[in-house]
């Protein structure tokens, strides 16, 4: 390194000037803003400025879409199955996750109202190992297909998950053909099913029920794909091109039906739901 | 006789080497080496089920990658009377990582698909390695709908390193057509036995392998991720992938206690490279036996089970 290429007065790093409290700002990782968190809370995790989408927890998507709700089957606990360990322990990992999200599993399932319709709502939760499918979370939306499949109800699945679980080996990857199997099943009776991809559905998740609704949407720029970038990038051994496997490169590629603004979904489901409904 | 030896596997083919040598000694000198020959094949034959009896898990990953073992096409050649390839999957292209056909079985007509991987590397840069694009799995659910349509069983061998990671792949649906073929296998009104020979990676392995029954090699790995891959992950080393094998519990033997496996077939002893032809026969027997079994159950009866038996598979607390 030349020596001239050094800066020698720190005065002049702004960046590290900027100190902002824990949570009261953040940043906007597209636009580089700074965001006003309770403002951004307010308007559902988008930016204002250039409406970057911010990844949201399950339980504000079940808030913006439902009046009323009923959670079922959030009792369901993974029981560590392989006894799997590697740089830690699985069934540490569990408990950790547990007492950090409060939720015992990856995604939530809920009946309730989302307008006047009375529906089967599944959302998958990032934080918790990063939104994979283990036993449970297959186990938890094979239940809640069935329950739409038996009360006549529109299923819909709000999905963001880095894929199948490997601390459950192939019990995860079974978990992809228990579910598909299941919506072959509610298809086949005339169920409708929703599928909203947000950032990041990847993996096992989207080589299954992400896949498969009978109307996929998607949020605006979320990662979906079948493998993650960073393998692809590691196969093919050059840079991926600008915008790839984001939500506009699978509209433009056939694989989704819209893109929707999260402010906008409630209303679009609504939309859906009217459209089909049998008076 | 192997090409490629497996260090776990060097004592065995040591001991061989020494026997064959002796053989041809007491051949052109004409001394009785029988009462020799005879104690070193006896210590052979406990060297022979020591070692493959004591594999770790890692090892029969090894195994189940061994560049001289069987691939579908192998089988193909030894337990189909016919075999008509077919190709294509109306839309793209073909995807020479899945094979698919019409199959003849002594009395049983069959579509018969699989991966094949390449032996050599021009045949492999044909195959792709065994790892299939969007236009495999799509060939493959094409054929799949035409054996329903004739009441043709499905019989599925599952030998890849995983789906193709690429951006080909990605741009024309990778996940689509997984997720597509197993909504579609797991209603598709016809018996499918599935049979692992090989490596069984993750979704580029389910994509064809939903069905009635799961039978698996002796010495085959399946599960969610590759150790690599896992190991990769995990410990951010891919060369902790035997670490990654053991936690994971990939081997035949670990799924037929997580009750996924429906039955293992043994491989003939040192492993099926080292008999392709006992293997295969053994092989045909057990499929003729399921494909029987499966035949005379009513197709909606055959259905509701193999949806029963997927709905029944994980392990949680209630």
């Amino acid at each position: 390194m030349v020596d001239w290429f050094q800066r020698t007065k720190k005065g002049l790093l702004s960046s590290e000037k900027k100190v902002i409290p824990d949570g009261l700002w953040i940043k906007c990782p597209s636009c580089n803003e700074y965001l006003y968190k309770r403002e951004l809370d307010k308007n559902l995790g988008i930016c204002t400025h250039c409406r970057y989408h911010f990844r949201i927890s399950c339980d504000t998507y079940i808030n913006i879409l439902l009046n009323v709700f009923e959670e079922f089957n959030a009792h369901l606990k993974s029981n560590d199955p392989l006894k799997f360990k590697a740089s830690k322990k699985y069934a540490d990992q569990l408990k950790q996750t547990m007492a950090k999200t409060g939720a015992n599993e990856a995604v939530k399932t809920v009946k309730g109202k989302l307008g006047d319709h009375s529906v089967v709502l599944a959302v998958m939760d990032f934080n918790f190992i990063g939104g994979s499918m283990g036993s449970v979370v297959g186990e938890k939306i094979a239940r809640a297909i069935d329950l739409a499949h038996e009360q006549h109800l529109p299923l819909i699945i709000i999905s963001q998950s880095g894929g199948a679980r490997m601390m459950e080996g192939i019990l995860s990857l079974m978990q992809m053909a228990k579910t598909s199997a299941k919506l072959a099943q509610f298809h086949d009776d005339g169920g409708l099913y929703i599928s909203v991809l947000t950032d990041p559905t990847t993996g096992g998740t989207t080589a299954s029920y992400a896949m498969l609704g009978d109307l996929i949407l998607a949020e605006p720029g979320a990662l979906i794909g079948f493998a993650g970038p960073r393998v692809i990038k590691q196969t093919i051994g050059h840079e991926l091109p600008e915008g790839f496997q984001r939500a506009e490169f699978l509209l433009e590629k056939g694989f989704i039906d819209v893109i929707v603004e999260r402010s906008e979904l409630k209303t679009t489901l609504i939309k859906i739901l009217d459209f089909f409904k049998n008076e | 006789m192997s090409t490629i030896i497996l260090d776990f596997e060097k004592p065995i083919v040591e001991l061989e080497r020494k026997i064959s040598e002796l053989r041809e000694h007491a051949a052109t000198t004409g001394v009785n080496l029988e009462p020799e020959i005879k104690k070193l094949e006896e210590k052979l034959q406990k060297l022979i089920v020591k070692t493959y009896s004591n594999l770790t898990r890692w090892q029969r990953v090894q195994l189940a990658r061994h560049p001289d073992r069987p691939y579908t096409l192998d089988y193909v050649k030894r337990i189909c009377s016919q075999f008509m390839e077919v190709h294509g999957d109306r839309h793209f292209a073909d995807d020479k990582a899945i094979v698919a056909g019409l199959a003849t079985i002594d009395d049983q007509k069959v579509i018969l698909i699989g991966h094949q991987k390449g032996r050599k590397t021009k045949e492999n840069l044909e195959r792709n390695f065994g790892m299939p694009h969007p236009e495999g799995y799509r060939k493959a659910l094409r054929v799949m709908k035409l054996a329903e349509k004739f009441k043709r069983p499905v019989v599925a061998f599952i030998d890849t390193p995983g789906a193709f990671p690429g951006i080909g792949a990605e741009e024309r649906g990778q996940a689509e057509a997984i997720a597509k073929n197993l909504f579609e296998m797991a209603k598709l009104r016809t018996p499918i036995i599935v049979i692992i020979i090989g490596e069984g990676a993750s979704g580029g392995a389910l994509g064809i392998g939903v069905g009635d029954r799961l039978l698996l090699l002796e010495n085959t790995w399946y599960s969610v991720i590759s150790p690599e891959g896992c190991a990769s992950i995990l410990y951010h080393d891919a060369t902790k992938a035997p670490l990654a094998a053991e936690a994971m519990k990939v081997t035949a033997r670990d799924l037929e206690e997580l009750h996924i496996a429906d039955e293992i077939i043994p491989e003939p002893p040192g492993g099926a490279h080292r008999d392709p032809d006992q293997m295969a026969a053994v092989v045909k027997e057990r499929l003729l036996f399921h494909l029987h079994e499966l035949q005379q159950i009513p197709i909606d009866v055959l259905i509701e089970q193999r949806i029963a038996k997927y709905a029944a598979m994980g392990s949680w607390e209630e």
